[in-house]
Order: C-alpha cells, then structure tokens, then sequence
C-alpha cells in the first residue's frame, strides 16, 4: 500500500529553567495509508508532543513530516487531532459541535450530517445537550465524532479512551474499529493500555523514556474480529510489556 | 417559598435595623433626623406629585445612554485589543493610566467640555464604566483555553465561523462580567454627577431635599430607592448570565 505519512529523523527540545530539555530525539517512522499505528511509551517520553508535530500544531527543530508527499507546516483538516485534554466546545451543543467543522454544505445537510454521526456514536437523543450535560464518555464520542465528520484522511488520537472505565473503553473500541471499517482513515493512536493498542493496531510502536526514540515496532498479525484472550494477542502483550521495561514476574505469567 | 425562606435572615436584619433607627431617633428626640415613617410619608410625597418618577427616568436615561454607548466602544475594543497584541501593547499602558483616575476628577473637564446639560454625566458614565469593560473583555480573549483555539485551527474554519462560534461565545460570560461592573459604577457616577452639575435625577433630589429646607426624610428615601434601583440593575444583568451563552461558564 501507498506511504501516507513518512516522519524523518524528527528532533525537538523545550525550553525550561535548567536549559534546553530534549524530548523527541530522531524519530523516523513511516505509516501506510490505511493503517492504523498504536503509539506506547512512559509518561512524559513526549508521545503528544511527537504527534502535536504529526499533526502540525508544533514546529520540529529538525526533520520533517511529508504527508502524501508534501511537507506538513502547518493543521489542517486532512489530519484531526483528537487531544488528551478533550476540545468540545462547552458553548456549543453536540450537533452544532459536530457541525463546527462542516464548510461548504448548506445548513439542513450540515445538521444531516451530524444528526448522522450523533446517531453512529450512540449520542442519539443529546444533539441539544451541551458539554456539562454529558458523561465523560459521551463527551468523548462527542469529539470522536466531531473529528468523523469532516472525513479526515488522518485520525491523531491521544489517549482518548483513557479516562474511561474499562467497559466503557471496550465499548469505544469496537465502535472506533466498526467506523474504521467502513471509512479507513490512518490512524495514529497514543495510549498507555497495551491491550488497547493490539486490539486496535496493525502495528504497535514502542517509544522510549525522553528524549523518546522509537524502541520497538511489532505487527500485530491478528485478524478482525480480536479475541485478546487468545494466545497469540497475550504473548504479544507480555512481550510489548517486557519492552516497555515490565518484568515477566510482575505480570504474573 | 423556598426562595422566601433563603431570604428570610436578611428580611429579618433590615427590619432589626429598621427598628434600632426608629429606637435612636425616638431616644435623642432628634428634630432634623429623621424616623422611618418620615421617610416613608416622604417618599409618598413624592410619589404623589410625581417628582420621583421624574427624577427615576432622568437618571436611568442618563445611564443607558452612557453605558450603551460604553457596551458599543468597550466590547469591539476589547475583543481587537484582546485579539491583536499590537493593539494590546500599544492601549493597555495608556487604559491602565485612565483607568485609576476616579470619575469625579473628570467633571470639571466635562462641564468644560459639554456644559452642563445632560452630555456631560453622560460622558462620565461613560468614562467610567468603558475601562472596566474593556479590561474584562480584553482578559476574556487572553484566557480562551487553547485546546479550542487549536481545535478551531485544525478544522481549518474561515474568520467567521472562529468568531462567531469560538471567539465571541467563549468571551461572552467575561463580557457580562464587565457588563456588571460597569452598570454598577455607571449608576453610583450618574448620582455623584447629579448632586454638582445637574437639575434632575436622583443625585439632585437628594441635594435639593437638603439645600432647600433640611428635608433629611426625602434624602433617606433618595438613598433607598438608589439602592434599590441599583439592586434591580444588577439582578437584570445577572439573568445574562444565566442565557444559554453564558450559562456553559457557570455550570460545572
Ligand atoms: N510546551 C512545552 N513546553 C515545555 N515543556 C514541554 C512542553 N510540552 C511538553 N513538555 C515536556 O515534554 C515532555 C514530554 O511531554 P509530552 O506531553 O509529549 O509527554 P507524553 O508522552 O504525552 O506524556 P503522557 O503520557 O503523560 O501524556 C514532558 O517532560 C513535558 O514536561
Ligand atoms: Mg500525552
């Protein structure tokens, strides 16, 4: 399949009282198009920082993103950035958040369209409802489906289930995986669940400790649907985790 | 009624109040003090020949021209100086002098200015509550959060649509805030203005009841019906806060 994105030899450091911290150190990774890549690493290795570069909200010291053969510089709607912190707009109800991104088309299509995407999140019911009025999950489907409505080509996602409970985190999962499967964005996932990233991924990408440099790289070969208590996605998993620094003891296999 | 019964501890204070000052004028048989009965026939007085209502419409008049005109300046110059840094840098050292300088200090300049028919207590309202409008407007653009900055970017919508759904909402509960504060400085200048450059208006009454025979019964009631009217200022400008626009602010 086609290269979507190619990321060469990415370099960044911040600024901090103690002088330059360096947080991504020469990164280089290449996704297809169609695929669906689960970033993991330790806390603070610089996972959103490597994909706010990705998805051209921050400026790398050297290196460069080529999407689709040209260089990233700057955000657009190709590539919707799905941050940790959550960005639904709490003045704005679900469908007019859904229809924020939505140019171009005229007012009974935009509300269409995302009385549509409401319905395919399961947030059928709350189109009027504002942010304060919603769960954690729903707001966070809120802002999943924000990003699916305007079709972008690459789905950045950070951490977006993470502050879920585990059955609801199931949940968005397979809703996430049921989308995919019609739509086919790339997609770029930071999570710190490594069962979430084999469930989800074609291939998992292990950073390491800042400044992050990618570790490890592992295809999951496992076909859809997933059963993550087969073998295979277990031996997987406890190989990631070894890779992410955990001991076999601790896993207690 | 369980609006009443909240309210029931303050009910119960003024009507404490009320009866110490009845108790403290009737105990030093003061001639000129006056008794809350006096106030009240005082008021009714008034009332009756229709001054009060006279004086009521001229200061309110007089506070919605010089407020609204502030509302038009403050809010748009807000957003510019809150948006533009150029802006920014360049008018808040100046706003930052102008705004400390209480309005009395300016009368003499606006009877200079516009005499003293009704321009110049309009000016001072306006002058007065312009700054703390803009201020207000100004940090509520500086304080958007980010992320929906950069959500707004990502999607890549055009001037209009980051304004009008971004922008303007996200400020919106900042800019009632100012709205509060410069309707409450607007009413306490249209008083003090009226008491030295003016013919009319609560402010007037007051000085007039005393200038024209100690009638210290009309300035009391003068006093309460300005903190009454104040009161109800407020509370028309506390229900903006609760629209939907401004409501996403304080429901968490
Ligand atoms: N704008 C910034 N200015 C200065 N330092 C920053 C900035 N953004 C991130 N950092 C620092 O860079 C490091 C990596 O941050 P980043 O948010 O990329 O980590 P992360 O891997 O996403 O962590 P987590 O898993 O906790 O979300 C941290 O030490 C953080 O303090
Ligand atoms: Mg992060």
């Amino acid at each position: 399949m086609r290269t979507k994105i190619e990321v060469r030899a990415l370099k960044k450091s911040f600024e901090s009282d103690k002088g330059p911290l360096p947080v991504v150190e020469d990164v280089s990774l290449t996704v297809r198009d169609g695929e669906f890549i689960a970033l993991v690493g330790p806390s603070g290795c610089g996972k959103s920082t490597l994909m706010n570069m990705m998805a051209g909200f921050i400026q790398p010291d050297a290196g460069s993103i080529i999407i689709d053969g040209m260089l990233r510089t700057r955000p657009d709607s190709r590539g919707i950035l799905i941050s940790q912190q959550g960005s639904v707009f709490p003045w704005l109800t679900v469908r007019e958040n859904l229809m924020f991104g939505l140019n171009g088309h005229a007012l009974p299509d935009k509300r269409a369209i995302a009385d549509h995407y409401a319905d395919i999140v399961g947030l059928k019911g709350f189109e009027d409802s504002y942010a304060h009025e919603l769960s954690g999950g729903m707001l966070k489907r809120t802002e999943l489906a924000r990003a699916l409505v305007v079709k972008p080509e690459i789905l950045f996602m950070d951490e977006p289930f993470s502050a879920l409970d585990a059955l609801m985190s199931l949940r968005m999962r397979n809703e996430l995986l049921r989308i995919l499967a019609k739509e086919r964005h790339t997609t770029l996932l930071i999570t710190h669940d490594v069962e979430e990233a084999i469930h989800l991924a074609d291939r998992v990408v292990v950073l390491s400790p800042r400044p992050t440099r990618i570790q490890a790289v592992f295809d999951v070969p496992i076909q859809h649907p997933r059963r993550l208590s087969s073998r295979e996605a277990q031996e997987l998993r406890v190989t990631i985790l070894s890779e992410l620094g955990v001991a076999r003891e601790e896993l207690g296999s | 009624m369980a609006r009443i019964k909240e309210m029931l501890p303050a009910l119960a204070l003024i009507a404490v109040l009320i009866a110490a000052w009845w108790g403290a004028v009737a105990a030093t048989h003061s001639v000129i003090f006056p008794t809350p009965w006096d106030v009240v026939t005082g008021t009714l007085e008034l009332l009756e020949n229709g001054t009060l209502w006279r004086h009521i419409a001229a200061s309110l008049l007089r506070v919605g021209a010089g407020f609204g005109l502030a509302v038009c300046v403050a809010v748009p110059l807000g957003l510019w100086m809150g948006w533009v840094a150029g802006a920014y840098r360049t008018l808040n050292p100046i706003f930052q002098i102008l705004r400390p300088i209480s309005p009395i200090a300016w009368i003499p300049i606006a009877i200079l200015w516009f005499g003293v028919g009704d321009a110049s207590p309009i000016y001072l309202i306006f002058i007065s509550s312009v700054f703390p409008m803009v201020v207000q407007t100004t940090a509520g653009v500086h304080t958007i959060e980010k992320r929906y900055l950069r959500a707004a970017e990502n999607f890549g919508v055009s001037r209009r649509t980051l304004f009008r759904q971004v922008v303007i909402p996200a400020v919106l509960p900042q800019v009632i805030v100012g709205m509060r504060i410069g309707l409450g400085v607007a009413w306490l200048v249209v008083v003090a203005a009226e008491m030295i450059a003016l013919h009319s208006g609560l402010g007037y009454m007051i000085m007039d009841a005393r200038n024209a025979g100690n009638r210290y019964d009309l300035v009391i009631a003068g006093m309460i019906i300005i903190g009454l009217i104040g009161l109800s200022l407020d509370s028309t400008m506390r229900i903006l806060e609760g629209t939907r626009w401004a409501r996403w602010r304080y429901a968490h």
